[in-house]
C-alpha cells in the first residue's frame, strides 16, 4: 500500500473565519477513505486545498509522496488528483470523445486532430468503467450518472490515482449506485485511492475502509470502518454543545401568519408540506443541502409557484405566483445567493433600500426623494450600514454592508413574514450575532420568521420550533424543548421519522 | 457632481467647440432661417432617440425603428391622401406604431428572445411588406392640413421643435421622478435582482417597446409633415443614427445607466455635423467619417471609465 495523500496540520482561514484548523488526513492506495461532517464542517475546503483551488495558510501537503510547496490545479492534476463532483463539470455541447480529449491531448492550438484515435481512446476508457456510452454522444444528452462515468473515464485517461468523489450518489438511483460501487471496487483493485464524501452513512458503512469526521474545521476522529457504527458517526459529527451565543428572546407567539396545507410544487420536488408560522415565532427549516428547504422558500416567494395545496396568509387563502405578489402580501425573502442578486450594484444605497417599497415612497407614481431619504436613513442607522452617503453606488460597499442593504430593503416593506435562507453563512462572528439580535427584535415586533440554516446550534439556539426536511418534504416538526442535534440530524439523514422513498 | 455628469459635459463641450468654429468661420450658419431648418432636421431623430434611450437602459435594442418609421409615415400619408381627417390619420399611425412595438415587446419579454434578433426580423418584415404593398411609390398631393400641420412654414417649424421638446422633457422627468423610471433602470441593471425585489421586469420590457413604437410613429409624423411627398423609405438607416446618438449621449449599451439630457446633446452634435460641414466648405463625405470617429471615442471612453473603477 502506497501513500497517495498526506495532509498534516493544515489550516485555512477566509477573512478571519477559520475553515480548517490543524487538520490531518491520509489516503493509501487501494483504500476508500470516507470524509463526513455537517454542512460547513470544512469538507469542501479540505478538498480545495488538495486540488489547489485554495492554498493552505499553514501545514504540509504531500501528493504521491511529493511535498507540495505551492499547490495549483495544474500541479495536483499532474500528480494524479481527480475530483468527481455531484454535478459533473463537462462541456455539454461537445461530444464524449471531445470532452475526454480536451483533458488528455496536448494543448497546442496548431495540431491535427485524429478523430478516429480520439474515439478509440474514449471507447477504451469508457470500457474500463464498464460503460458502452457512444464516444460521439453529445454530453448534454447524457444522464447525470452517465456524465459521472465520463468524468471518471477522463480521470483514468489522465492516469489519476487519487479520486475525490463529492456526494457522487446524491442524484443516482439504487441501480446506478450499485454500478458506481462496482467502478469504485475496480479502481481500488488497481491500487487507486478514493476520498468519498457523502451524507449517506449507510453507503459509507458499505464501502469505506476508514472514516474521518470533520466538525467546525477540525478533525474530530479517524477510525477504521470496523470500529465505528452509524450512531457513533452521528454523535461525532454533531458533538457540539449549543452555547449561549444565541440569545433567544422569549416572545409569546400570536395568530398564525403563514399556514401551509399539503403544498406541492412538482417542478422542484417539494411535496406534502404542512407547516404554520405564527406572529413573533421563529421557525427553523433544518435538513441537508438538497432536501428541499431553499425550494420551499422559492415556492413561498412565488419564484416557483405551488401546483397544489393551500397557502394562507393571516387566515386568508392566497395564490403566490410572483415575487411581486409575495411582497404585496407582506412576505420578504433574503435569498441564499444574495451576493448575486440581493442588491443592484449600480444603484445608490437609498434607491436600493426603497426598490421593493416604491408605492410607499411615491404619490400616484411620483417619487418623493425626501421620504426616500428618510426611510433609507432610518434603516441605515438601525442596521449600522457603513456607507459614505445614501447616494453612494451600492457596489462600492463591502460585502457585509451590501447584505445589510439587502436586508434593509426587506425591512422597508414592513413585512409580516420574513424568510431567511442561510442568513449567517459566510459572515463573521460579529455580524452573525448582530443578525441574531435583529431576528429577535423582528420577532418581538410580531413578525413571523422562517429561517433556513444548516448550522444546527443556530437552529437550536434561535428557533421556537424546528421543521426538518428530507427528500422534498417536512418529515417532522420538533418543539424547541424536545429538539437535540442528534435528533435533527437523524431526521435530516432520513434514518428515522416518516418513511420516504429514496429520491431517484 | 462634475464626475457624475462628466459625459454630458464633455459631449456638450465638443458641441460648443463645433458651434464656436462655425461662429468664427461661417457666421451665416446662425441665421434664424438656417437654425429653424436645422431644428426640423434634428427633431425626428430626437423623438426616436428618447424611445431608444429607454430601450437601451432596459438592456435591449430595437433596430426595427427605421421600418416602423417608414410604415407609420406611409400609413398616415396614405390615409390623409384618401381624405381621412388628418388628426385621425395621425392617430392611426401612432396606434400602428404602438402595435408594432407591442409585437416586438411580446416576443422579447414573454419568450425571452434576444431583442437584436427579434427586431432584425420585424425590421425586414415591415420593410418588405411596405415594398410589396406600393412598389416604392411615394404619396403625393397631401391635403393642406397635413403639410406643416396646416400652418405656415415658420410656425410649423416652431411647433415641430416645441412638440419634440415637450416629449423630451416629459420623459426626462418621468425617468427621474416616476417609480416607473426607477423600474426601468432596475430592470436594465440586473434583471433577476429586479424581479426578486418585486419589480415586474417582463412588464417593464414590454411597456418600453410599446413606448418605443409610439415614439417612432410620432417621430415619423414630425418628419412627414415637412415633406412634399412621403416616400416608403423615409426611415432608412434611422436606427443607426439614433443608436449612435444615444451611445454618444452616455447611455451604457450594457443597460442600467444613462440620462436623457446626454442624449439630447448627442442628437444635437451628430445632427449638426452634416449641415456644419456645408457651411465650413468641407466635403460632405467627411460627415459620416467624423460621426463614426465620435462614436468610437464615446464607446472607448466608456470602456476606460469602467476599467478605472
Amino acid at each position: 500500500m502506497s501513500n497517495l495523500l498526506k495532509l498534516s496540520d493544515v489550516t485555512k482561514s477566509f477573512a478571519g473565519v477559520r475553515a480548517l484548523r490543524g487538520v490531518c488526513f491520509g489516503l493509501s492506495g487501494g483504500e476508500v477513505h470516507a470524509l463526513i461532517g455537517e454542512n460547513g464542517a470544512g469538507k469542501s475546503t479540505l478538498i480545495r486545498v488538495v486540488t489547489g483551488a485554495h492554498l493552505a495558510d499553514s501545514g504540509t501537503l504531500q501528493i504521491a509522496g511529493q511535498t507540495i510547496i505551492r499547490n495549483s490545479p495544474v500541479i495536483s492534476r499532474s500528480l494524479g488528483v481527480a475530483v468527481i463532483y455531484q454535478q459533473p463539470a463537462l462541456f455539454g455541447d461537445l461530444t464524449v470523445a471531445e470532452n475526454i480529449a480536451i483533458a488528455l491531448e496536448p494543448r497546442t492550438a496548431w495540431r491535427a486532430i485524429r478523430w478516429n484515435k480520439r474515439r478509440a481512446m474514449a471507447r477504451e476508457l469508457l470500457a474500463r468503467v464498464g460503460s458502452d456510452i457512444s464516444p460521439d454522444a453529445e454530453v448534454r444528452q447524457l444522464s447525470m450518472p452517465q456524465q459521472q462515468l465520463v468524468e471518471i473515464a477522463k480521470a483514468l485517461g489522465a492516469d489519476a490515482r487519487i479520486f475525490i468523489m463529492d456526494e457522487p450518489t446524491a442524484s443516482l438511483s439504487d441501480r446506478e449506485v450499485e454500478h458506481l460501487f462496482g467502478v469504485i471496487k475496480s479502481l481500488r483493485q488497481r491500487d487507486a485511492g478514493i476520498v468519498y464524501i457523502s451524507h449517506r452513512l449507510e453507503e459509507i458503512e458499505r464501502i469505506a475502509d476508514r472514516v474521518t469526521v470533520l466538525r467546525d474545521g477540525t478533525r474530530v476522529a479517524t477510525h477504521p470502518m470496523s470500529e465505528i457504527n452509524r450512531a457513533e458517526m452521528i454523535r461525532l459529527m454533531v458533538g457540539r454543545e449549543s452555547s449561549a451565543i444565541f440569545p433567544k428572546t422569549q416572545v409569546k407567539p400570536g395568530a398564525a401568519v403563514l399556514e401551509l396545507q399539503n403544498v406541492c410544487c412538482n417542478s422542484t420536488g417539494v411535496h406534502g408540506i404542512d407547516l404554520s408560522v405564527r406572529a413573533g415565532e421563529i421557525v427553523g427549516l433544518a435538513g441537508l443541502v438538497g432536501a428541499g428547504r431553499t425550494e420551499l422558500a422559492r415556492v413561498l416567494f412565488g419564484l416557483t409557484p405551488a401546483d397544489t395545496g393551500r397557502i394562507k396568509i393571516q387566515g386568508r387563502t392566497v395564490q403566490i405566483r410572483s415575487p411581486r405578489q409575495a411582497i404585496d402580501l407582506g412576505i420578504a425573502c433574503l435569498p441564499e445567493d444574495r451576493r448575486k442578486h440581493g442588491v443592484i450594484l449600480e444603484m445608490p444605497v437609498a434607491q436600493n433600500i426603497t426598490l421593493s417599497s416604491l408605492p410607499r415612497v411615491s404619490m400616484r407614481g411620483w417619487l418623493s426623494f425626501r421620504r426616500e431619504r428618510l426611510i433609507a436613513h432610518a434603516l441605515v442607522d438601525r442596521l449600522g450600514v457603513k456607507t459614505a452617503s445614501l447616494s453612494s453606488a451600492t457596489g462600492t460597499l463591502s460585502g457585509g454592508n451590501q447584505q445589510k442593504v439587502a436586508l434593509a430593503r426587506w425591512l422597508a416593506i414592513e413585512p409580516k413574514l420574513v424568510i431567511l435562507d442561510e442568513p449567517t453563512q459566510g459572515v463573521d462572528v460579529g455580524a452573525k450575532s448582530e443578525i441574531h439580535r435583529l431576528m429577535g427584535e423582528l420577532a418581538q415586533r410580531g413578525i413571523a420568521i422562517l429561517m433556513i440554516s444548516s448550522e444546527l446550534p443556530e437552529i437550536l439556539g434561535m428557533c421556537d420550533r424546528i421543521a426538518v426536511m428530507h427528500g422534498g418534504t417536512i418529515t417532522s416538526v420538533l418543539d424547541r424543548e424536545k429538539a437535540t442535534q442528534e435528533k435533527i440530524l437523524d431526521l435530516a439523514l432520513g434514518l428515522s421519522g416518516r418513511k420516504e422513498a429514496v429520491p431517484a | 457632481m462634475i464626475r457624475k455628469y462628466l459625459r454630458e459635459i464633455s459631449v456638450g463641450v465638443a458641441y460648443l467647440v463645433l458651434l464656436g468654429l462655425l461662429a468664427f468661420k461661417s457666421p451665416s450658419f446662425f441665421q434664424a432661417d438656417n437654425i429653424r431648418q436645422l431644428l426640423v432636421e434634428i427633431v425626428p431623430a430626437l423623438v426616436a432617440a428618447v424611445g431608444m434611450t429607454l430601450v437601451i437602459i432596459t438592456r435591449q435594442i430595437d433596430i426595427s425603428i427605421g421600418s416602423v418609421f417608414s410604415l407609420c409615415a406611409y400609413i398616415a400619408a396614405l390615409m390623409a391622401h384618401q381624405g381621412v381627417p388628418v388628426p385621425l390619420a395621425f392617430g392611426t399611425a401612432i396606434g400602428c406604431g404602438a402595435l408594432m412595438g407591442a409585437l416586438n415587446g411580446l416576443l422579447i419579454a414573454t419568450l425571452a428572445l434576444p431583442s437584436i434578433v427579434v427586431t432584425l426580423a420585424t425590421m425586414v418584415i415591415w420593410q418588405q411588406a411596405l415594398a410589396w404593398w406600393k412598389q416604392g411609390a411615394p404619396v403625393a398631393s397631401l391635403p393642406a392640413g397635413f403639410h406643416w400641420f396646416g400652418l405656415n412654414q415658420m410656425a410649423g417649424q416652431w411647433i415641430e421643435a416645441i412638440i419634440a421638446l415637450l416629449i423630451f422633457l416629459a420623459f426626462a422627468t418621468a425617468m427621474r421622478y416616476l417609480a416607473a423610471g426607477r423600474a426601468i433602470y432596475a430592470t436594465g441593471s440586473d434583471y433577476e435582482a429586479a424581479r426578486l425585489a418585486g419589480i415586474r421586469p417582463k412588464l417593464v420590457t414590454f411597456n418600453v417597446f410599446v413606448l418605443m413604437g409610439i415614439l417612432t410613429a410620432a417621430a415619423s409624423i414630425l418628419n412627414a409633415v415637412i415633406m412634399e411627398k412621403v416616400y416608403p423609405t423615409s426611415g432608412d438607416k434611422l436606427e443607426l443614427r439614433v443608436i449612435a446618438a444615444v451611445v454618444v449621449g452616455g447611455v451604457a449599451i450594457s443597460g442600467g445607466r444613462g440620462r436623457l439630457i446626454g442624449v439630447l446633446i448627442g442628437v444635437a452634435l451628430l445632427g449638426t455635423i452634416g449641415r456644419a460641414l456645408i457651411f465650413l466648405h468641407a466635403r460632405s463625405e467627411w460627415g459620416a467619417t467624423i460621426q463614426g470617429t465620435i462614436i468610437l471615442l464615446a464607446v472607448s471612453s466608456d470602456a476606460l471609465d469602467r476599467s478605472r473603477r
